[in-house]
């Protein structure tokens, strides 16, 4: 408003404290300095996007894309993968009695076998997966329905869970450990393989139960509080969640190493699924150190203990089983969409070379007669 | 004014109705008054403290904070901040909370910072110690405890605390000098006058028997008016009154010069002194680039509306089967299930909102004023706008309006200072016909061809003798020039020169000291006034002394000037010079016809002519004079009026002794730059006080007007013969006749009929025009019919414009159906109103004083460096925001709108796809920088080029490169990358598997997936369009890439404490682990870009802009070297066929048509 500012214009806005007691005799040098950089001249690359700079790149992105293209879906082709729906929805389908048959609370387990016959031997390692359809693991409520520092073994958190854990927060005015709507409705069916010899016998495949979940989730991030020793002492107070029929240190009593919060198994079921579709890796088959297949061509039984219910909301139940790549299992859309990218490119670049050509040079000759 | 008496109104109702009275009583020294005078109403002044700050310790937070909501986007970002608090909601407050908190503190950091440097600047003014008399004793005071009414002491270098009131001085004269460079910039000297009766008090004592009182209006922002009477009271009762003026009056910021002391009394004090009145807020002008960005935004803010709805929608739809809404896995709790359903529905709605929040960006805002505040030192450092000449560089007053610099589209420029140097430079004289040119011009040169003393006809005769004498020494008297003498440091190099005593002519008219330096070579000099004696050497080197009686100044109503001087022989002569439409019209003999003639013809040139008669006063005229003054001076209220009309009664019977010409050179390149604006699309109009025949001069040396140029005149002399109406008709037929063929001939562009128009108005005739008609509105609408010839005109000369008139018409073609943008550009105050009206103003530092420069959004030394002004700066200020705006939705759609996607796959739950950190840094810092610094030093062409090619004006045109398409077509570009991102990942995760330990991934890697791809297409995009590649575009573009990653890096590398998730933990280092993500986003990133890129080179190719074709040639010229610049730049021209000025062919030379009818 006054002097002060008067004579902060008149100094650009640098000292607005001189006031103006300082009179006319300072004058300052007002020249700009002459700098690339405030006259705007710094040197520069000045690229411009003509057809002409462009075309290289699109063929060489054609001609990069599509041999991608072409391995990743030959690779993705060698991938063997089978899938069995075991929901049990027709008649027919064994499971039909243990999916209409459903309680929670039943304590005899209904069990199923399903058969069915590999074409094809699979080779190395075998993994095995279960896949839920129509399952929102990633409704907001559902996901943000865990306490994160109650699995990673903070004792606080054990006795009194995230508010976010409702309403699987507390039963009986007990704590559930762990809490929350993801750890409640674990993946509870069971699944096991066997191998019918031509003789007719059973064989049962081993299945690793390791090496499924992330080695930072079991080792890091799920911790089980106070070490892994007794833990039946340590999650005295707590009660399990309402869905489960036993607690969370009887998961694997066999392993401690696979007990309480670090068991795999629900280590993978607490990574939320993307959509509503998914898949988790259940089990491992590993390879025979022979050079037999992991698995030979031939007819298998899949038993299935029948706890998990999907039937309410139109859910499915898968059992997959499926060899892996450096790229990991069977989808051929990357491998497709890499073809068709690198064609479309190069596709581009001939166009763009037949405008370069017609018009290009149209617009360089109307430059020379003006 | 309005202002004022709005604050009038407001001061009253608050000081209440019996406190307040028109005029103040000042007792000097604060001393009772004496018994003789009347009843004294003693009225509260403020003190003299100083207070620009805005606010204080206490009230700082809750003020700032107000002030900083009432911005309707930080309220918008407030409630949804609010809501996020309130509600359930997706996202985390913080989310929103964080960038809200961070604008909001650094624009409270900034002001805050601002305010506590202007408290620091009031305190250190408002302790600064004065000396104050008081019973004979020199007091040091604070200067806020300076009350009205104290006489204070003054010396020299000084800068005055208050307004003051000259009560004497050291100089034996009463007189002081001062400079108002703090005021208004002008440095020159000033001289001020002690009043006549207290001149004597020079001494500390002599003030304590002062008895005086001063009457005086209350204060007025106006710094060149003041009115006042000073009533001493002597030893008898009956006190002398006094008249104050202006040149009584000692201003608050003002400087004491070449005077050793003075002693003056505050009258107004602290924030009544006229300079904390003169401030005041410039109205807020906004440029067209924020309208459209408004615009912008209520779509936008449309389409988050729409997708909250449709998503609420759709989610009660997918929730009619209980078994989704809840299924055994996700149960509500019980608070949840007793909630009303439109509770539930309106909560839901808002958490979408609050979802989709972030499509509104609040560091859009930020970076768009962070753009402009620091774009705007590239004009202040620009070296080519700095004039060695002033030692100025262009200054940026308002730094909102830089893009709009890039979309002018009508110029109106003031003539004289402006497109003329006004350095004025006397060219002849005629006496009775007789012309006299001098032989040496001055600064000591002698200007080649010119002949000395070059007389038309024989030498006159002995009366003419006599005329020729009296009419010298009446420029030499009737004259307001100051002589300054021994000026330091220039004074001393002159002296060497010239090896005599120097001495300088000042005054605030250039006019007046080149007529008197004129007289000089004529062999009359001006000496010097010594009391009150006006001395003159004269060609047989006598000093002849004239008593100055009175000075009847210059005004631009009467434009013309008196002075009544008695002659040693005791004879009293009234000598009047002034414009000849002035001073004809009161002249009763003389050689009217030559001098006209001679008049007429030196206007048609160029030149700037003045007439000077005189008038021989009888004693008795004069004491009547006096008394017709003096009483008309002594009026407190409507002293101008009561001055004007006795004026124009003392002013008359004049005998007309002769004329001047003085000239006034046309600015360095005003020609040139005149060209460029033109070729550059902008229509200029000079508006000036001038006379037709002068301006029109000005405006053919300016290549305003060409020779085929065909003028239109809407002046009186035309409007005088035929009806008004009539000659507006006539004119829009010939007019749109032309526009008609125009438009047919587009394509054959050297059609020989291709004539373009320059149109004259005048003042008068103007304001007829616009005058609302109260008869029928189909005779009246005179407006529209000026508009439609004015638009077809490509140059239009304004002249006899009164100030108002310029910024009447500025105002008249803003609000023209097509809202064009305008720009004023002036120096002088008579230019300030336009200046203000326009869009954008522009003022020169001139001669004239800084009020232009003050009152301007920009200031440049030159009318020159218009030209940089808006050809370079101004277009890439444009092309940089224009980017900036549309990158800025373009990357919140793409950011925002696989959010929208992923609602359908979670049965809108509102899961936001991205962790929260990714959601809040997003637009603060991983893509904030990159668009930052492209909108800061992007140039698309190089700024020779610009300059070198004023077409490339027209490419940004009428804001062409934010029209509702291209917004659309970025719009579409953002959906389409998120289209492409968010099923590419759907594709890449839908029940698949892609790591080689066939271990899955879970939600939050699916969206860290489609972020990584986002933040790269984006920033990559960005670099696609980045013409300008210095190595700071290198460092933050890839810079802010790598801080994605490392920041990616670290935000899932640790547990991290005091967080009650740890959903991020290694997801992003997990994803780079597998190779189907590396090659997806590779491809995804390619995809996005593709038809972009795809867009740009066929349109390059095939409908290519001149801009683009300017690149494509720049770039064949740097790289080949087989164009040259000259042939691009041909090429060019020949492109714009549809202008009017390109085609310009010689063939239909009309020569000055109507100049000398």
């Amino acid at each position: 408003m006054m002097a002060s500012n008067y004579n902060a214009k008149e100094e650009d806005g640098h000292q607005p404290a001189a006031i103006g007691h300082g009179g006319a005799g300072t004058v300052k040098n007002k020249k700009p300095d002459n700098t690339a950089f405030k006259q705007q001249r710094l040197p520069a690359w000045q690229p411009i996007l003509t057809a002409g700079t462009v075309l290289p790149a699109f063929f060489v992105i054609g001609l990069i894309f599509i041999p991608i293209g072409i391995g990743l879906f030959v690779t993705s082709n060698n991938i063997k993968e089978l899938e069995i729906d075991y929901t049990g929805v027709d008649m027919s389908s064994p499971c039909y009695n243990c999916s209409q048959s459903y309680s929670w609370n039943s304590t005899k387990p209904c069990t199923c076998s399903v058969p069915f016959s590999l074409d094809q031997p699979f080779e190395s390692n075998v993994f095995m997966y279960y896949g839920l359809s129509n399952f929102y693991q990633n409704h907001r409520r559902y996901v943000k329905s865990r306490d994160d520092s109650q699995l990673n073994g903070d004792k606080a958190s054990l006795k009194s869970p995230s508010k976010e854990c409702e309403p699987y927060r507390t039963s009986d005015e007990k704590p559930i450990a762990p809490c929350g709507a993801i750890a409640n409705s674990l993946f509870n069916d069971t699944l096991e393989l066997y191998y019918i010899d031509p003789n007719g016998s059973r064989t049962a495949i081993p299945l690793v139960k390791k090496g499924i979940a992330w080695w930072t989730d079991k080792h890091v991030k799920f911790r089980n509080p106070g070490g892994n020793d007794n833990l039946t002492v340590v999650f005295q107070g707590t009660s399990k969640p309402v869905n489960w029929r036993k607690s969370v240190y009887e998961l694997d009593p066999s392993d401690p190493d696979n007990n309480g919060f670090i068991n795999e198994d629900f280590i993978v079921w607490m990574r939320t699924a993307a959509l509503p579709t998914f898949r988790k890796l259940y089990r491992i088959i590993h390879k025979k150190p022979n050079m037999t297949p992991t698995l030979p061509l031939g007819q298998y039984i899949l038993e299935v203990t029948y706890n998990y219910p999907v039937r309410s909301f139109e859910g499915r139940k898968r059992m997959i089983l499926s060899t892996m790549s450096w790229m990991g299992g069977k989808n051929p859309f990357l491998g497709i969409a890499y073809i068709t990218v690198g064609s479309v490119c190069f596709f581009l670049g001939i166009v763009l070379l037949i405008i370069h050509h017609k018009y290009g040079n149209r617009n360089h000759s109307a430059d020379i007669p003006s | 004014m309005d202002f004022s008496s709005i604050r009038k109104l407001i001061t009253r109702w608050c000081a209440g109705e019996e406190n307040w009275v028109d005029t103040r009583t000042v007792y000097i020294g604060n001393k009772e008054p004496p018994p003789g005078a009347e009843a004294y109403i003693p009225q509260r002044y403020p003190d003299n403290r100083i207070i620009s700050s805005k606010y204080t310790f206490w009230n700082f937070f809750p003020k700032n904070l107000f002030e900083q909501f009432r911005r309707i986007a930080n309220f918008y970002f407030l409630i949804i901040f609010l809501v996020q608090l309130i509600i359930d909601t997706p996202t985390s407050p913080i989310t929103s909370g964080l960038p809200l908190f961070f604008v909001i503190t650094v624009t409270a950091i900034k002001q805050g910072y601002e305010d506590w440097l202007r408290h620091k600047a009031d305190n250190a003014i408002n302790q600064c110690p004065v000396h104050e008399v008081q019973h004979g004793k020199v007091i040091r005071k604070q200067s806020r405890k300076l009350r009205v009414g104290d006489v204070v002491l003054i010396k020299e270098d000084e800068t005055f605390p208050c307004d003051l009131i000259l009560l004497s001085t050291s100089r034996e004269d009463g007189t002081c000098f001062v400079t108002t460079a703090s005021l208004d910039g002008e440095s020159s000297h000033k001289t001020y006058y002690a009043v006549q009766d207290t001149k004597a008090f020079i001494t500390e004592e002599d003030f304590d028997t002062l008895q005086a009182s001063i009457e005086c209006e209350q204060p007025q922002p106006d710094l060149y008016k003041f009115v006042g009477r000073i009533n001493i009271y002597s030893d008898r009762n009956e006190p002398i009154a006094r008249p104050l003026g202006s040149e009584n009056l000692l201003l608050r910021g003002a400087t004491l010069k070449n005077t050793q002391h003075i002693y003056a009394v505050a009258i107004y004090t602290g924030m009544e002194t006229k300079m904390a009145l003169n401030y005041q807020s410039k109205s807020q002008k906004r440029s067209a680039v924020e309208k459209s960005m408004n615009a912008y935004l209520i779509v936008y803010l449309c389409i988050l509306i729409s997708k909250a709805l449709i998503n609420t929608v759709l989610k009660y739809v997918w929730q009619a089967d209980p078994d989704k809404d809840e299924p055994f896995y996700n149960q509500k709790t019980d608070t949840e299930r007793q909630r009303h359903i439109l509770i539930r529905a309106f909560t839901d709605f808002l958490a979408f909102m609050v979802l989709f929040n972030y499509i509104i960006p609040v560091s859009m805002y930020v970076t768009v004023e962070m753009q402009k505040f620091l774009g705007s030192y590239f004009i202040m450092w620009d070296d080519e706008m700095f004039d060695e000449e002033l030692g100025e560089r262009a200054q940026v007053n308002t730094s909102d309006l830089n893009e709009e610099l890039g979309q002018v589209e009508y110029v109106f420029t003031d003539k004289t200072g402006t497109l003329t140097e006004n350095n004025m430079e006397f060219i002849e004289c005629c006496v009775d016909g007789y012309v006299y040119v001098p032989d040496a011009i001055c600064n000591g040169q002698v200007m080649p061809g010119s002949t000395s003393m070059d007389m038309i006809d024989s030498s006159p005769g002995p009366g003419g003798k006599e005329s020729e004498e009296l009419f010298f020494r009446a420029l030499c008297l009737c004259h307001t020039v100051q002589v300054k003498e021994e000026e330091t440091v220039d004074g001393i190099k002159m002296g060497i020169h010239q090896n005599k005593a120097t001495s300088f002519y000042i005054s605030s008219s250039p006019d007046e000291v080149a007529l008197v330096e004129g007289m000089k070579r004529l062999g009359f000099t001006y000496l010097r006034l010594k009391d009150s004696h006006m001395e003159i050497l004269n060609r047989e080197d006598e000093v002849e002394r004239f008593e100055l009686l009175e000075v009847l100044t210059f005004d631009s109503v009467r434009r013309r000037m008196s002075v009544i001087v008695r002659s040693t022989t005791g004879e009293y002569y009234l000598f009047c010079k002034g414009a000849d439409s002035s001073i004809f019209p009161r002249v009763i003999s003389g050689k009217v016809e030559q001098v006209k003639a001679r008049v007429e013809h030196n206007a048609v040139e160029g030149l700037r002519t003045l007439c000077v008669a005189y008038r021989k006063l009888s004693v008795a005229q004069y004491e009547e004079t006096c008394h017709l003054l003096n009483s008309a001076k002594l009026a407190l209220q409507d002293r101008d009026r009561k001055l004007a009309e006795a004026y124009d009664l003392i002013e008359k019977d004049f005998v007309l002794l002769g004329a001047t010409a003085v000239e006034d050179r046309l600015q360095d390149k005003a020609a040139d730059t005149i060209e460029s604006l033109q070729k550059a699309g902008m229509k200029v109009w000079v508006l000036t006080g001038d006379k037709m025949e002068t301006a029109a001069a000005t405006c053919y040396a300016s290549k305003l007007f060409r020779r085929s140029t065909q003028i239109l005149e809407l002046t009186t002399k035309r409007t005088e013969e035929q009806s008004l109406h009539d000659v507006l008709f006539d004119l829009s037929k010939t007019v749109l006749r032309q526009h008609g063929s125009m438009t047919r001939d587009t394509f054959s562009g050297l059609s020989a009929d291709c004539v373009d128009y320059g149109l004259i108005i005048d003042g008068a005739t103007l304001s007829a025009v616009l005058k609302p008609s109260q008869e029928d509105s189909s005779q009246g609408n005179y407006k529209e019919i000026f508009l439609e010839i004015c638009r077809n005109c490509s140059a239009v000369l304004c002249c006899r414009m009164a100030p108002l008139q310029k910024a009447q018409i500025v105002k008249l073609i803003k609000s023209s159906p097509e809202h064009p943008i305008t720009l004023a550009i002036g120096d002088g105050a008579n230019d300030v109103s336009m200046i203000l009206e326009a869009h954008v103003g522009i003022g020169i530092m001139g001669k004239e004083g800084r009020q232009a420069a003050r009152n301007s959004d920009y200031a440049i030394p030159k009318f020159k460096h218009l030209k940089k002004m808006l050809l370079v700066h101004g277009h890439y200020y444009y092309i940089r925001i224009s980017e900036l705006v549309q990158y800025f939705f373009y990357k919140n759609v793409a950011f925002i709108f696989p959010q929208f996607l992923y609602q359908f796959f979670c049965g809108f739950s509102q899961q936001p796809l991205y962790d929260t950190a990714y959601l809040t840094l997003y637009n603060i810092s991983f893509t904030s920088l990159p668009i930052l610094l492209f909108s800061l030093i992007e140039q698309h062409i190089n700024m020779d080029i610009l300059k070198k090619d004023p077409s490339l004006y027209r490419d940004i045109a009428k804001n062409s490169l934010l029209r509702w398409p291209i917004f659309i077509y970025w719009t579409f570009l953002g959906v389409f990358d998120a289209v492409v991102f968010f099923f590419g990942s759907y594709f890449l995760f839908n029940n698949s598997t892609f790591t080689s330990n066939g271990q899955m991934f879970g939600n939050w890697t699916f969206g860290t997936l489609v972020f990584t791809v986002l933040v790269f297409t984006v920033t990559l995009k960005l670099a696609l369009d980045t013409h300008y590649w210095t190595w700071i575009n290198h460092f933050v573009i890839w810079g802010s890439l790598l801080f994605f990653v490392i920041f990616s890096l670290l935000w899932g590398g640790i547990i991290w404490p005091f967080l009650n998730y740890q959903r991020m933990y290694y997801v992003f280092i997990q994803m780079l682990s597998s190779g189907p993500a590396w090659l997806s986003i590779i491809l995804l990133i390619v995809i996005s870009l593709l038809p972009d890129v795809v867009k740009k080179v066929i349109c390059r190719a095939l409908w290519p802009t001149t801009t683009e074709r300017i690149q494509v040639g720049e770039h064949t010229h740097t790289h080949t070297n087989t164009y040259t610049h000259t042939h691009t730049h041909a090429h060019i021209m020949h492109r714009s066929t549809s202008s009017h000025f390109t085609s310009v062919t010689p063939a239909s030379s009309r020569e000055l048509i109507g100049l000398t009818s």
